[in-house]
């Protein structure tokens, strides 16, 4: 054997690169195959979100949280409504209450399908998982628009409750879809949870331990999988969530595999509490009426809410003004991406986008 | 529900720790000095009683003549949190010692407070922007910053 010398060599990945799902780079270091550092580089796609919303009325913001986490808007429009309601002490109706955990419920759904969808189309199951996974979206969205016109950046939440009473339409297309959507799911499932070539892929790769991740903070399904039975609705219940029956599905290896499993896992539960809400909707207002120049007393405040990606803050500073002196937004995929480099560090290049798939991270939250 | 931690209970056992630097900002709320900031988090951290393992969100607010960052813990094992806050006065070059050797969750959301707002953080390992890009005039969500 000829012994051959090597040079570590410098790649960049991206920032238009098919795998990043947004605009993101990495400046990846590889000894042959193998990733001895990675600087992940990103800010693409800044928008100043929390300057804009130093300079918009309360009620006006709720329309820059929808371009945070796209996939996710109405959680995202829960998560700084309630932070404005805990600012100035408003209460909710509660028929408004159920009305966000249904529509917050269907939207952790839509968002799970894509990023386990995505995570497969890394892996190179090219088109038909994603399609799958696409499909039962679509009729999630069709509700979206039924409820407020707009399938994706909804702006369907106000501080007090929600944007509108829903159509008449919109509760048997709901039935409908909570009884055919656990079959799909299903489907999914037969077709990829035993696929031996996803598991060969996942199971034991980019594992992320319990410690490391409680240290940087990871949250949601990520921290999940690592074994951490942390979950916002049930740690720190908001709106209805108290009197939602669910589990939290946790991972024992903290793998690719089960980050990928409690997603799917967390699906079902979603449909469980979607299917509560849908029982037990209480009639009456779905919003208290606030006065249209709405100033909360000078202050401050912190909600946060399981968003589909961790935990999403809103930190806001009133002045007494129509518009946020401070409005900062705790993103998730933010500071997930602090556990990245650790988690690619001796792994093959070709196991990069199968881990940083596996993280679920959304680049408008990330930069918002 | 997550118990916001008695902000005088929480100053009084801190007193052995860094009597003078600490006092209550509000209810759920502490006001730790910016030299003492490294030593109070470690208390809190490793005391069980405590056991803040969790740095949820780090926050800068400018307040024109002074800088305030907000710090939200949580402990996962017993559920409960505490907000920390720290005043630095003046506009340029302001300073805080960074909380990177106690948490690692402080490494991302540091540089992002010193991108955008310009708080340098002491004893960072790679106090870098991460939003903006280098070479970017000044600091965005400073109040007197102007675009252009």
């Amino acid at each position: 054997m000829v012994n051959l010398p090597s040079e570590q060599i410098t790649i960049n990945l991206g920032p238009q690169h098919p795998s990043t799902h947004g605009v993101f780079r990495l400046r990846v270091t590889l000894d042959g195959e193998v990733i001895t550092d990675v600087e992940p580089i990103f800010g693409y796609l800044h928008r100043g979100t929390e300057k804009l919303a130093e300079e918009r009325t309360y009620t006006q913001i709720v329309t820059l949280t929808d371009r945070l986490d796209y996939t996710s808007s109405m959680i995202n429009n829960q998560a700084y409504v309630l932070a404005v309601e805990k600012l100035a002490g408003v209460t909710v109706p509660p028929r408004g209450q159920y009305l966000r955990v249904l529509t917050a419920e269907l939207q952790r759904i839509a968002s799970h399908l894509m990023g386990v969808g995505f995570f497969l189309q890394d892996l190179g199951a090219s088109g038909t998982p994603l399609m799958y996974c696409f499909r039962e979206r679509e009729r999630i969205l069709d509700l979206f628009e039924m409820l407020c016109g707009a399938r994706v950046t909804v702006s369907y939440m106000r501080p007090g409750g929600v944007f509108q009473e829903p159509p008449p339409e919109f509760w048997p297309a709901v039935r409908h879809l909570l009884d055919t959507t656990p079959d799909a799911i299903a489907e999914l499932e037969r077709l990829i949870s035993e696929n031996e070539i996803v598991l060969a892929r996942t199971k034991g790769v980019g594992v992320l331990t319990k410690e490391k991740a409680i240290d940087s903070a990871v949250s949601g399904p990520n921290l999940r999988a690592s074994g951490v039975a942390w979950d916002l609705r049930k740690a720190d219940p908001y709106d209805v969530y108290a009197d939602m029956d669910f589990a939290v599905p946790v991972g024992s290896n903290g793998d690719s595999y089960d980050r990928f499993l409690v997603r799917v896992m967390e699906v079902h539960q979603s449909i469980r509490i979607a299917e509560q809400c849908y029982r037990d909707m209480p009639g009456g207002p779905v919003r208290s009426e606030l006065p249209f120049f709405f100033r909360p007393p000078p202050g401050d405040a912190y909600a946060h809410v399981e968003a589909s990606k961790g935990e999403l803050g809103f930190y806001l500073v009133s002045d007494g003004g129509i518009a946020p002196y401070r409005c900062k937004i705790r993103s998730p995929s933010f500071i997930n991406l602090t556990v990245l480099a650790e988690m690619l560090i001796g792994w093959k290049v070709a196991d990069l986008m199968v881990i940083f798939g596996s993280l679920d991270v959304n680049m408008g939250e990330v930069d918002r | 529900m997550t118990r916001a931690l008695q902000s005088a209970e929480v100053v009084e056992r801190l007193q052995g720790v860094a009597a003078e630097a600490v006092s209550v900002a509000a209810e759920g709320e502490v006001r730790v000095a910016p030299e003492s900031l490294v030593t109070v988090c470690r208390f809190l951290k490793e005391e069980p009683e405590f056991a803040m393992d969790y740095l949820s969100s780090i926050t800068g607010v400018d307040y024109l003549d002074s800088f305030e960052v907000v710090y939200h813990l949580t402990s996962l094992t017993h559920n409960h949190s505490l907000v920390l806050k720290t005043t630095l006065h003046g506009r340029d070059d302001i300073s805080a010692p960074s909380l990177t050797e106690v948490w690692e969750a402080a490494d991302l959301q540091e540089r992002e407070v010193w991108d955008l707002m310009g708080v340098r953080f002491t004893g960072h390992p790679n106090l870098k922007r991460v939003l903006t890009w280098e070479g970017f005039p000044g600091h965005p969500l400073r109040k007197d910053h102007l675009g252009g």
